[in-house]
């Protein structure tokens, strides 16, 4: 059930306290939701997203885990498969890469492998992505690794409160789900946080952030408020965008993107990622199979570079998508070359 | 003197052995007949091994293995017929026909698979155990792994966590000298698995694990242990199995005579039963009786698995993910 009530008020916070709310109503509505990982509970989390949360439910709900993510996250699954709602933490989703095995072929595979009997409900979340100056290991963004498995939803808002009222549906959420935050955020404040504890969004809805006729910049994570600071030079130069926020990976709003597209017959994706095999390469084959005949110029991708991030300020820059590569993107594929 | 076990618990666990025997047998019948497919890993040689274990146990613990996991769900009391039909990919089977051999599940029998992958199902069981705990249901995990999984890297984080929140686990490992094609000599460097928890104070011990109250007294040992709040505990089985390490394996990295000699001399189930007669004075008429009617159900698991139809094709996209969430 989606419960929206009416006449709630919004208030501004960070997208980081949104998080800690949205676990701590998630934890005082259901006693066997748990949060595990490093440094959540004394250190009140890496990057202070649990802060408070030791405090209010004590070391058996927020576990401090040792470094080792094979295992908790192995143990995570296990502790779901018992009946319990693990809520994940990976410092960085970086490290998820040594629990991969256990989120595809533990987590999401058994559901299926074992006739519907399982199931698995435990959220994976962290920072995805590139931070700032970090290097190759720690800057990687996962979208469409995991966003590739069935059995999985993979959920990236922007907004904090998005962040809050998606990380609640996927509290709730009786599958796995990867929930990916990102660090340039955590500290951005948002005027859009429900108050209200039952103020769930459902997960696979895509939101419009901008109304525009002439191009559809798709969007997910930090890259929507690049693609929105795009839209309004695009704008100065009489080119009105229109902003979908994917918020959800899988399942994706098929149905959000086509409507725009069958309206402004064109589209850029963005995305911090590699370009082969990326969110962009799916969005384009999409649009292939649902939009063909309303497209206007072929689908434009404008990605993170094809290569490990580099350390250096000017090569970092240069490896990850910038307002102006979007605007000239989208000028692109509305043939408005300078 | 009283012995450790009455001749009618005796002939319930000789009968479990013997479904597990006759069963595995069957399905590589099956398999050569072509009615099964796949991976298909036999347990024949360690039955004493889970029919020990699974007979100490209490209705709240729960069971995780890995991919030689028939004799796991037969002792855990799950149907032969939905095991059988799943080895076979029918409608009727544990999985509806979706797992096969390696992944088969019963919330009912609080069995929890059936893992393929190497290891992944000890960190899995170290969460099992996490939940008994959080959930005070005073229940016990009972997480097997073979002695190839024991040198996986994600076990010795299970141990540690295991350790540290002195979770409800017993870890059996079930030495049967073969990570698949290499032996332990090629393969660990240090042959005594039970010892490997020594870092974290765990205890461990090592049982012949062909010899069925040999299991059964460690286990009750190891299980109060970890019931009783202590945290985890190992046991490592000396066991052997006679087929190779799946059906597609001729198993030429050992010599019929070693074969031989563990069937000749150590064979769970004739020790067992000679151990019935000769000592707790069980007469052939009470095993044959037994043997008969596990014989009848192993036919009618093999006939089920047969005629059991084959999933309709819209199974293809059911299971994928749980409804009843909150998006829905």
């Amino acid at each position: 059930m989606i419960v929206e009530p009416k006449n709630q008020s919004f208030v501004s916070m960070t997208v980081r306290e949104a998080l800690r709310d949205g676990m701590a109503e998630e934890m005082q509505r259901d006693k066997t939701v748990f949060l595990m990982g490093e440094e959540v509970a004394e250190y009140n989390g890496a990057y202070k997203i649990s802060q408070g949360l030791l405090d209010m439910f004590g070391a058996k709900r927020v576990v401090d885990t040792p470094i080792t993510e094979h295992g908790f996250a192995g143990l995570g699954v296990g502790a779901a498969f018992g009946g319990l709602r693990p809520i994940v933490e990976f410092m960085t989703f970086n490290f998820s890469m040594q629990a991969i095995d256990q989120i595809i072929n533990s987590a999401a595979k058994t559901l299926y492998m074992s006739g519907g009997q399982m199931g698995c409900p435990i959220v994976f979340r962290g920072p995805n992505g590139a931070a700032s100056r970090v290097g190759a290991q720690h800057s990687h963004c996962y979208a469409s690794w995991y966003a590739h498995c069935p059995g999985l939803k993979v959920i990236s808002p922007y907004s904090a409160g998005d962040a809050k009222a998606l990380l609640k549906a996927a509290i709730r959420d009786p599958n796995p789900v990867i929930f990916l935050e990102n660090e340039l955020l955590y500290g951005h404040s948002f005027d859009d946080v429900s108050s209200d504890p039952e103020h769930v969004l459902p997960i696979g809805k895509a939101l419009i952030r901008r109304e525009g006729k002439d191009v559809t910049l798709v969007a997910f994570s930090l890259m929507v408020g690049k693609a929105l600071e795009a839209a309004e030079q695009l704008a100065e130069q009489g080119i009105d965008a229109e902003v979908i926020d994917l918020r959800t990976l899988r399942p994706l709003d098929i149905e959000t993107i086509v409507q725009s597209v069958k309206k402004t017959n064109r589209v850029v994706s963005i995305e911090e990622s590699w370009p082969f095999a990326g969110i962009g390469s799916e969005i384009a084959a999409i649009m292939m199979e649902h939009a063909f005949d309303y497209l206007d110029a072929p689908v434009v991708r404008v990605t993170g570079a094809d290569v490990p991030m580099p350390y250096a300020a000017n090569l970092e820059h240069l490896a990850l998508p910038q307002v102006d590569a979007i605007v000239e993107a989208a000028k692109a594929v509305c043939y408005r070359g300078d | 003197m009283a012995y450790p076990i009455s001749p009618e618990k005796a002939l319930e666990a000789y009968g479990d052995m013997f479904l597990i025997r006759r069963f595995e047998e069957r399905a590589a019948q099956l398999y050569g007949m072509g009615l099964i497919a796949g991976f298909c890993h036999l347990y024949i040689g360690q039955e004493a091994v889970v029919v020990g274990v699974q007979s100490i146990l209490k209705p709240q613990d729960s069971l995780i293995t890995a991919y030689r996991d028939h004799g796991h769900m037969l002792a855990a009391g799950m149907d032969p017929k939905g095991v059988m039909a799943e080895l076979t990919g029918r409608s009727g089977g544990y999985s509806r026909g979706k797992g096969g051999s390696m992944h088969m599940f019963s919330r009912e029998k609080n069995f929890f698979g059936g893992h393929g992958i190497v290891g992944a199902q000890v960190p899995i069981g170290t969460g099992l155990a996490f939940a008994h705990k959080y959930n005070e249901d005073e229940g016990v995990c009972i997480t097997s792994m073979g002695d190839g999984a024991a040198n996986q890297g994600q076990v010795y984080e299970s141990y540690n966590m295991a350790a540290l929140w002195k979770l409800p686990v017993v870890y059996v490992i079930e030495n049967n000298g073969y990570s698949m094609g290499t032996s332990i000599a090629r393969s660990a460097a240090g042959p005594n698995f039970f010892g490997r928890g020594q870092g974290w104070d765990i205890p461990g011990e090592k049982v012949d694990g062909m010899q069925l109250l040999k299991v059964q007294e460690a286990a009750k040992r190891a299980v109060e242990h970890a019931r009783s709040g202590k945290g985890p505990y190992i046991l490592e089985m000396d066991t052997y199995r006679y087929r190779g390490h799946s059906m597609s394996d001729p198993a030429k990295y050992r010599s019929k005579e070693e074969v031989e000699d563990v069937k000749q001399n150590r064979d769970p189930i004739d020790h067992f039963r000679a151990y019935m007669i000769t000592t707790l004075k069980v007469s052939e008429a009470q095993i044959k009786t037994i043997e008969d009617k596990v014989k009848a159900v192993v036919a009618e698991a093999v006939e089920f698995s047969k005629t059991s139809p084959e999933p309709d094709p819209s199974e293809l996209y059911t299971d994928i993910l749980k409804e009843g969430s909150a998006t829905l």
